[in-house]
């Protein structure tokens, strides 16, 4: 699985890297976790607001810092 | 009530005297601080209802899709107000409209008052200064974001933006993606909303406690009048330099309020403090390197001037009539 973490790194965006960071690491999951800071590469997801968690290159959440249930179920854990 | 609280416990716990400068300056400082944090509090849990059922999608495809007659101005300024405004979704925002094939002008609209007019400065305008000079504000940003937006879409801006931006326009669809309607009762949704409220809360604590704080301290400490002799009404370029101070400053709401507040009480008209407010948050040179990406020099100078105008047009309004 490929996650990857949108943001032009504000403190939202890193709170969300961390997050999704930590779930990652406390489930022991097999991800590459990277974290997109251009925003010309951001844009070819087609979101209007940041953070965004792409999840195998689906958005699946964007414009808040996630809480720990939502990144779950978004790695459909 | 929370007046009540602050003297019972500056005056009464703490012992100060509330005669003494001191103790209106502490009194000030926690009576204003309980206010504000209750009030952002809850204004931020609003805005997150409304959000959660108005996103930024929905507010393009209605623009792509509908016939407005200049309406669209409004309404996009309505939801910049309510979009909760973080600078670095400025840049994803203003592409996203650009791809759509949003006009540059309600683009712009967008872009003026969603710093603007945001919870942060709702809470601390209504703390500090009452209901009736909040809705000045909002009415006001509302209106700068409208106007500013119109008279920018009329310039034929569209050759200052930056290369990549300009080939996103030419392929700009307005086909655009269905807009997803997400069906999560509310009560599934409300947990995540006062989470981001509180957040918010979180966020901008430290600046309303210096921003009070240093309010406080001149509430006590300066004397009534003391800024009169410099900034009086009749000065007429007393608008004009506040913005201009402003734009190299970079603080929120959040900080700048408590202090203006002490401004005015001490003798500087409300509108030359609004227009310096307004310029403080809606024009920011942070704000300007980021739009670098997606326009150039020549574009944002435009766009900061203008906005500029306008608030210095406001500022002279609001000295006049209030």
């Amino acid at each position: 699985m490929e996650v990857k973490v949108l943001g032009p790194g504000c403190a939202k965006c890193k709170s969300t890297y961390k997050a999704v960071e930590k779930v990652i690491s406390d489930n022991n999951l097999d991800v590459k976790l990277t974290k997109v800071e251009d925003i010309m590469e951001m844009m070819n997801y087609n979101i209007m607001t940041t953070p965004a968690v792409v999840v195998d290159e689906v958005v699946k959440i964007k414009g808040h810092v996630p809480s720990e249930s939502e990144i779950k179920e978004a790695l459909g854990i | 009530m929370i007046q009540d609280f602050a003297d019972w416990l500056v005056y009464g716990i703490f012992g100060l005297s509330a005669d003494s400068s001191l103790g209106t300056a502490v009194n000030f400082f926690f009576y204003d601080t309980i206010k504000i944090l209750i009030l952002l509090f809850f204004i931020s849990i609003l805005m997150g209802i409304i959000n959660a059922y108005f996103p930024i999608e929905r507010l393009r495809r209605y623009l792509q899709t509908h016939k407005m007659y200049g309406l669209q101005y409004l309404l996009a300024v309505i939801f910049g107000a309510i979009t909760p405004f973080c600078s670095c979704s400025s840049i994803p925002l203003f592409i996203g409209f650009v791809k759509g094939g949003i006009p540059l002008g309600v683009t712009f609209a967008f872009l003026i008052t969603s710093p603007l007019v945001n919870e942060v400065a709702v809470a601390m305008f209504l703390g500090s200064f009452g209901l009736r000079v909040t809705l000045i504000y909002v009415i006001s940003g509302i209106l700068l974001g409208v106007i500013g937006g119109f008279v920018l879409g009329r310039l034929r801006l569209t050759p200052y933006l930056s290369d990549w931006v300009k080939q996103i326009q030419a392929n700009s669809s307005a086909q655009a993606d269905e807009w997803e309607k997400d069906h999560t009762p509310f009560i599934k949704r409300l947990p995540t909303i006062v989470h981001d409220a509180l957040g918010i809360v979180r966020g901008v604590l430290l600046y309303i406690l210096i921003g009070i704080g240093i309010g406080a301290f001149m509430h006590g400490f300066v004397p009534e009048g003391f800024f009169e002799q410099y900034m009086a009404k009749d000065n007429w370029f007393a608008v004009p330099l506040s913005v201009i101070l402003a734009v190299p400053m970079y603080a929120n709401a959040a900080g700048i309020v408590p202090v203006i507040e002490v401004f005015v009480a001490k003798g500087i008209p409300i509108g030359t403090a609004i227009a310096f407010m307004m310029a403080v948050v809606g024009l920011s040179l942070p704000e300007a390197t980021l739009l670098k990406k997606v326009m150039t020099w020549k574009l944002i100078g435009i766009f900061f001037g203008t906005v500029a105008f306008f608030i210095i047009l406001s500022g002279y309004l609001f000295n006049f009539i209030l």
